[in-house]
């Protein structure tokens, strides 16, 4: 087991304007590990991913991936974008291009695959992630789910070291929810480094390693999922929880 | 059979307002035609216009009808409204991507650009670039050769062409006594009419490229970063193609506008159609006839534009279902 | 350091972009160092003629003296001399009633901002004329330079907007005639120049009269402006009423408000609200293009301007004269647009 973290944030610090999104916030995650961070809105969670592969940039304090920090200097920027792959709320698949076309963009362009190659990383992906048959067609044409799943295989194309997952089942219709939770589900159990913002407590319970929670910009508590869910420490995972929980 | 009336009396009484006052118009327009001695009909195309015409893509002397001036200028206005439509598309996306540039002092001079451009009337514009190009440069003696073959005197621009003649060479202009021979010599009136076009459409041009690219949603610009592309394949690849759908409408919007611009020639002395239909009445005295003509063009070449517009808004949509 | 930080981020971010700001930066500096030198270092600001004011200069500053003779001219062109401060006034009423139709309170009160509105019109008509009140009377022709440029565009568009409306309207109608007529109208103004048009009132109206009857040649040029921009202004409108939701038609149509009842009290202020942002894009559009008027020979404010370059005193201030013109039109064109941008801000669009 390797001694330096997938993913190191120090004491990192962002403002919008007036709004003090992240007030402080230190995580470390390990190879291999699975975080699932989870708050009320405006607690940061978004932001903090964000911050990892530089959708954002933190004010103060650290960030690094794999060993490598990430500063203002472009290449650095590029090299941990490409060992990160990111799968958003709104899925965000270039509706202009087919599917196939989605997957094989950055592998020719970024990592300078040949198209062929690419093609068959593509295929293998699209199978992972069960819609194989969908190669030819739009994004348009395809359902939400199938999109997001779309997005997961785009992702994984670029054989990233660690996934980040921004609320992806949040603009899903209900009945679509579970075909993209269990292509996470398996992706966990392969081993890959995961930081899941989700309301998903479902997932969070069977696949995460521990649960981040946030609130106001801070980490408020940090444990493994039977822990938190059993007995939360502070108040205000409790007041979250029982919201979430109840319905 | 009482509900259908209503609906068509009203109709039926602007239509006859209409025509009446249409033949009203007519026979007093006969009446004061025949009284001044003004002939009507085309026949004046046929005859000999005993004008010369300063510079023009056909052969044409004054002994020509005014049909072959009216065709000479047609193939002016066309000529200015290509050429322009092109450098000023090519000007425009380069002004609308360095709006959105992340370096602030290439967003603010191409703001400044657009701004000053938009703000200040169009023929002002090109009488600035007419003087500046008729008065500024030395006479072909002393011109200033800015490359190799490229020669800026008060004449004009001065470039070397490709030519047929002779076997396959390039016919590099040379000075002979006090004018350059050989080559094609753009004169100052089309040099500014020309960049005075492109300098104003590029204006518009960029606003509407910027409006193009900030209305494709972040979301693809983001995907596209977590990916690993970077800023210039983003923007060919993810952002350009979506932004396209966006920006062609209002982008032929202004090829028109540039297109019926290019009438200004007039003010500044270029021979296009709107110059030479102006001598021809003045000179034949049938302004209904030249007046009628000329619209009818400018409104062919504007119909043409439109129905392109909504053949390729048609084969888009169809394409991306 | 907060200004250092800035200046990496937004200037110095990358090779290609310091590269830029770099060749930028120069570019800069060598345009605004000669535009100091032109326009202040040797600029020559009184003299008694051109040929003394190019002498002084040495010949390569800005000879600021020609616009101090003949900034008058250019602005009232050659309307009497004494009676300039009649225009002048017409240049500040004109401003004050286009600034009040700004106010959003005076928009629901359509019948008071009419009646200013032609209560300032008239006024404005009595000054520059005169032949009432004691003022000697001053013919159209000798109506110049900037009075000239805001009355066309200001009436042009004020004469239009009945005309749009019935087009607009004309143009939605279910009935086939109106429709037809509605769109040809529109259709063929659109696809043509305005010189063109300009061309077409100055020159083809006279015969379309029955003879002796005559119309003022700035009257012509006037309502040239006003039928070209109908065509304009009623697409702008159209638009406004396609944006209102079908449910507001039925509502009217509920309730039982005949066609012309629901469309003046229901449909129509909500249109020409939503109209609004654009049809001021078209006013400014049309105050550019009042140069157009020399073609019929009125002495617009770049006409006059064009003259007092040619005047054998003081020959080739073209730049000096140009830029005072630019300015001027810069000026009312740009706090236009900053106005257009902030009403769609504020309309919600």
């Amino acid at each position: 087991m390797s001694e330096v973290p997938m993913i190191a944030l120090d004491r990192v610090e962002k403002r919008f304007g007036a709004f003090h999104a992240l007030k402080g916030v230190s995580l470390s995650v390990a190879r291999g590990e699975k975080v699932v961070i989870c708050g009320p809105s405006g607690s940061g969670k978004s932001t903090v991913i964000r911050c990892v592969n530089r959708l954002e940039r933190h004010d103060a304090g650290r960030i690094a991936v794999d060993g490598r920090e990430l500063t203002d200097d472009p290449k650095q920027i590029e090299a941990v974008r490409r060992e990160i792959g990111m799968v958003a709320q709104q899925f965000n698949l270039f509706p202009h291009l087919t599917v196939m076309q989605n997957l094989t963009l950055a592998p020719v362009r970024v990592r300078g695959m040949k198209p062929a190659e690419a093609e068959a990383l593509a295929l293998h992906f699209l199978e992972r992630v069960h819609i194989p048959e969908q190669a030819a067609k739009y994004p348009g044409q395809l359902s939400g789910g199938q999109q997001q799943r779309v997005a997961i295989a785009r992702a994984l194309a670029m054989r990233p070291k660690a996934m980040l997952f921004d609320e992806p089942t949040s603009a899903l219709d209900p009945e679509m929810i579970k075909e993209v939770l269990d292509v996470m589900v398996s992706l966990a159990e392969e081993g890959m480094t995961m930081i899941v913002v989700t309301h998903e407590m479902g997932f969070a319970r069977r696949v995460a390693d521990r649960i981040v929670f946030m609130d106001a910009g801070q980490i408020v508590e940090e444990s493994p999922p039977a822990e938190f869910f059993s007995a939360p420490k502070s108040e205000r995972a409790q007041l979250f929880l029982s919201r979430i929980l109840g319905h | 059979m009482t509900a259908k009336l209503r609906l068509l009396i009203p109709q039926l009484l602007v239509l006859g307002g209409v025509i009446a006052l249409g033949a009203d118009l007519v026979h007093n327009t006969l009446a004061n035609l025949a009284r001044q001695g003004i002939a009507t009909g085309f026949g004046y195309l046929d005859r000999q216009a005993s004008f010369g015409i300063g510079e023009g893509l056909i052969a044409y002397s004054p002994a020509d009808t005014y049909g072959r001036a009216l065709l000479v200028g047609l193939l002016n206005t066309i000529e200015v409204a290509i050429l322009g439509c092109v450098l000023a598309t090519i000007l425009g996306v380069a002004v609308g991507i360095a709006r959105l540039a992340s370096n602030w002092l290439v967003r603010t001079l191409a703001g400044a650009y657009v701004e000053a451009v938009r703000n200040v009337p169009l023929l002002l514009q090109l009488f600035l670039w007419w003087n500046v190009f008729r008065i500024v440069p030395p006479p072909p003696r002393g011109a200033w050769r800015i490359l190799p073959g490229f020669f800026l005197s008060n004449r004009g621009l001065t470039i070397p062409l490709p030519s047929l003649a002779g076997g396959w060479h390039w016919d590099v202009p040379h000075l002979a006594g006090f004018n350059f021979v050989g080559g094609h010599t753009m004169s100052p009136e089309f040099a500014a009419l020309l960049v005075g076009l492109v300098i104003y459409t590029a204006a518009f041009i960029g606003e509407i490229v910027r409006a193009g690219i900030a209305g494709v949603p972040r979301g693809q610009s983001e995907a596209a970063m977590s990916l690993g592309l970077k800023p210039w394949p983003i923007l060919a690849l993810v952002i350009l193609p979506q932004a396209r759908r966006i920006i062609i409408p209002p982008l032929i919007g202004e090829y028109l506008a540039l297109t019926k611009n290019s009438s200004l020639a007039v003010a500044i002395g270029f021979p296009d159609l709107m110059s030479i239909t102006n001598t021809t009445l003045n000179q034949t005295g049938q302004a209904i006839e030249a007046i009628a003509l000329m619209m009818a063009v400018y409104l062919g070449l504007s119909l043409t534009t439109s129905l392109a517009l909504n053949l390729y808004n048609a084969r888009i949509a169809a394409r991306e279902r | 350091m907060p200004a250092l930080v800035w200046m990496r981020r937004n200037l110095f971010n990358g090779i290609a972009s310091s590269l830029a700001t770099l060749v930028a930066l120069y570019l800069l500096l060598r345009g605004l160092w000669a535009v100091l030198r032109w326009g202040v270092l040797d600029a020559v600001w009184s003299a008694p003629d051109g040929r003394t004011c190019r002498a002084l200069g040495g010949g390569d500053g800005a000879c600021w003296a020609f616009i101090g003779h003949w900034y008058r001219f250019i602005i009232f062109g050659r309307y009497p001399y004494a009676e300039q401060w009649r225009p002048a006034l017409v240049i500040v009423l004109f401003m004050a009633l286009v600034l009040a139709s700004c106010d959003p309170r005076l928009w629901r009160r359509g019948a008071l901002l009419g009646a200013i509105w032609v209560a300032g019109l008239a006024l404005c008509f009595a000054l520059m004329h005169g032949g009432v009140a004691g003022l000697p009377v001053v013919t159209t022709d000798l109506w110049n330079g900037l009075p000239l440029t805001l009355m066309l565009a200001v009436l042009g568009l004020v004469f239009a907007f009945p005309l749009a409306v019935l087009l607009a309207l004309g143009r939605r109608s279910h009935l086939p005639i109106m429709r037809a007529l509605s769109v040809g109208y529109i259709e063929l103004v659109r696809g043509v120049p305005l010189i063109t048009v300009l061309f077409m009132a100055s020159v083809m109206l006279p015969l379309f009269l029955p003879a002796g009857v005559n119309i003022d040649n700035l009257a012509r040029a006037q309502a040239a402006l006003a039928f070209f921009y109908a065509a304009y202004l009623a697409e702008v409108i159209r638009g406004g009423l396609q944006a209102i939701p079908r449910g507001q038609y039925e509502a009217a149509d509920a309730l039982g408000l005949s066609y012309w009842q629901k469309t003046g009290r229901v449909i129509l202020p909500q249109a020409l609200t939503i109209a609004i942002p654009p049809l001021v894009n078209i006013f400014i559009a049309a105050f550019k293009d009042t140069t157009l008027v020399t073609i019929v020979g009125l002495l617009d404010l770049l006409t006059t301007a064009g003259n007092a370059i040619t005047d054998p005193q003081w020959r080739g201030f073209y730049v000096e004269a140009y830029t005072f013109v630019a300015a001027i039109y810069f000026v009312f064109c740009f706090f236009m647009s900053r106005y257009s941008r902030s009403l769609e801000r504020s309309l919600g669009r």
